[in-house]
């Protein structure tokens, strides 16, 4: 990545943030903090990684990208909307009432949307069937789910970990924004997830950890060639990343921002 | 029934590429010829039944037409949420089968019975619920759950069941199966029971008591047009199945009848498993029907009384 792409890409990652802040404080919905805390790998993901055509969202040979933390919906929508799949004036209808952008997604609910997610647990099992599919019908496409660090606590999680690892399913890669919270506490405090890395490749997975802020060292991760092993990024994240009075602070997994609050994340964020 | 699901899925499978075979780790060797004939498209997931649901999920997301096997209460309870998000909400035609359904393992504790996940699944929205009576029905169930383009759950017994059928017969969703005709008293079957039935009509005919028997594998959808048919013309209607008689095949049934307007006059009979308890009781199959007065004297016993009312 050029220097210049990479500040390409950085705007585009504010500009998001800006977005879900904004979504949260005009729908009133929780979550935000989760939702900033994943920007940084769904941008590497959706405008450096995945072969996806905005103008064919059904194609059988697309990348499949599945968020699993499905309550950081209005980061997937934002970045679908930038991304092409749909107008991004329907950002502005997000979880209102009669809208297609559910505030966790519902199936089909926008293009691009590749599963319904919000209980936590489903998307790696489902994603390992899609990669299983993928091999079964001679197609090409690789399998990317976002996970959240709390997600970890689902046993479905190591039981689709052993299974992808059994059926060598290089095609399939995890991103864990590890932002070292959950709903009510401290990950580790709740379920000893450390040493998490290596979990991961105890299960048989190859698996490397980085700062999931790092732009770059995202695009490296990603786009490096599919081996015989599934992979796991652990992505060591600040939940709330990006606004100040937001980050590590975990009352932002339930709290709306005000108007004031929103403004002065516009500033920090530095849109114009 | 087991043996009759394995050699149909294989000949299934050979005829339809979309066919997948995902096992919980359990049918030893029965399933040797699939794998001969299709090794890319059998998985043994491993005993771990709700990643195995999230995969077939996924799957069948792709057009392919994934069936999910193993013993009934881990295909079923175990993977309950699996089924309601990743297979009903997204509405994927994944065909799960549960084999040792209701009492067939008796013998090996309540951990192993099933006789409430008719009425866990049915409640699920865009899920068909079937319960075969024998391995000819197996057979139609299953081509008929992989023809169908929503989601099917099948609940077949072990193996050896006596059948009541000489060949596949037709199956169509929401029809029952006629097994013999009568007038006084119907008897409808969900599942294996059907032989208990067809000789408890037998013995209602030597009390002078005509017995029509109904297989009704299609729990859900409702058979309506039996329904109907026997409510109108009869003067007891019994549900028989090896399940509570809560929430399966005969609560299904009471849910129907209360919507009907006029009252039907025949009298509903429910005869199942006792609710809101475990059998604690160590038996074999024969031993937990004779527990639960579900055999051909239990059956004429209680239909006769309600005939006579």
């Amino acid at each position: 990545m050029t220097p210049a792409e990479l500040a390409g890409l950085d705007q585009v990652a504010r500009r998001l943030r800006y977005d879900v802040v904004q979504m949260s404080h005009r729908a009133g919905t929780p979550h935000l903090a989760s939702a900033l805390s994943c920007v940084d790998a769904l941008t590497v993901l959706y405008w450096r990684v995945a072969q996806i055509n905005a103008d064919q969202p059904a194609d059988p040979a697309r990348d499949r990208c599945i968020l699993s933390k499905g309550h950081a919906a209005s980061a997937l929508y934002a970045v679908l909307a930038t991304r092409g799949f749909f107008p991004r004036s329907e950002l502005e209808t997000f979880a209102k009432h009669g809208a297609a952008l559910a505030e966790q997604p519902a199936p089909g609910c926008a293009p691009g949307v590749e599963l319904a997610t919000g209980s936590l647990g489903h998307g790696l099992p489902v994603g390992t069937g899609l990669a299983l599919a993928a091999r079964i019908q001679k197609q090409p496409y690789r399998v990317f789910v976002v996970m959240s660090d709390g997600e970890c606590n689902e046993g479905t999680v190591w039981e689709a970990a052993m299974l992808a690892a059994a059926h060598k399913l290089g095609r399939l890669t995890i991103v864990i924004d590890y932002n070292k919270w959950q709903a009510t506490g401290r990950s580790n405090e709740v379920m000893a997830l450390d040493p998490l890395v290596d979990k991961w490749r105890a299960f048989g997975w190859d698996a490397q950890e980085l700062d999931g802020h790092d732009l770059a060292a995202l695009d490296r991760a990603l786009t490096a060639p599919a081996g015989e092993r599934p992979r796991a990024i652990v992505a060591h994240t600040v939940k709330g990343k990006g606004v100040s009075f937001m980050e590590d602070d975990n009352n932002w997994h339930y709290r709306v921002p005000t108007a004031e609050e929103v403004e002065k994340a516009r500033l920090e964020l530095g849109i114009a | 029934m087991r043996n009759a699901f394995a050699s149909e899925i294989t000949k299934l499978a050979a005829a339809d590429a979309r066919v997948v075979l995902l096992s919980g780790d359990i049918g030893n060797r029965l399933f040797d010829k699939f794998k001969d004939a299709a090794p890319a498209r059998f998985f043994n997931c491993g005993v771990a039944e709700a990643n195995m649901m999230g995969v077939a999920a996924g799957m069948a997301m792709c057009g392919l037409r994934p069936v999910c096997y193993t013993i009934t209460p881990f295909v079923t309870y175990r993977c309950l949420e699996q089924i309601r998000v990743d297979v009903c909400y997204h509405r994927v035609p994944v065909v799960i089968v549960g084999t040792g359904s209701g009492l067939s393992y008796a013998s090996l504790g309540a951990t192993h019975h099933s006789c409430e996940e008719m009425g866990m699944l049915r409640l699920l929205p865009h899920l068909a619920v079937l319960a075969p009576a024998d391995s000819h029905e197996v057979r139609a169930c299953l081509a008929a759950a992989l023809a169908h383009p929503d989601p099917v759950y099948i609940r077949i017994g072990k193996k050896g069941e006596p059948t009541v059928h000489q060949a596949t017969p037709k199956f169509a969703f929401g029809q029952s199966l006629t097994l013999r005709e009568g007038r006084d008293v119907a008897l409808l079957v969900a599942g294996t029971l059907a032989t208990e039935a067809l000789v408890a009509a037998e013995k209602l005919a030597a009390q002078g008591i005509s017995a029509r028997v109904e297989s009704c594998p299609s729990v859900k959808p409702l058979p309506v047009e039996t329904l109907r048919e026997v409510f109108a013309a009869c003067r007891a209607v019994a549900t028989i199945e090896e399940h509570s008689t809560w929430g399966g095949f005969g609560g299904a049934v009471a849910e129907w009848l209360t919507d009907q307007n006029p009252a039907p006059r025949a009298r509903l009979v429910r005869l199942g498993t006792t609710p809101d308890e475990f059998l604690h009781i160590t038996a074999e199959q024969e031993d937990a029907r004779e527990h639960y007065g579900l055999t051909a004297e239990g059956i004429a016993a209680r239909v006769a009384v309600a005939a006579n009312a």
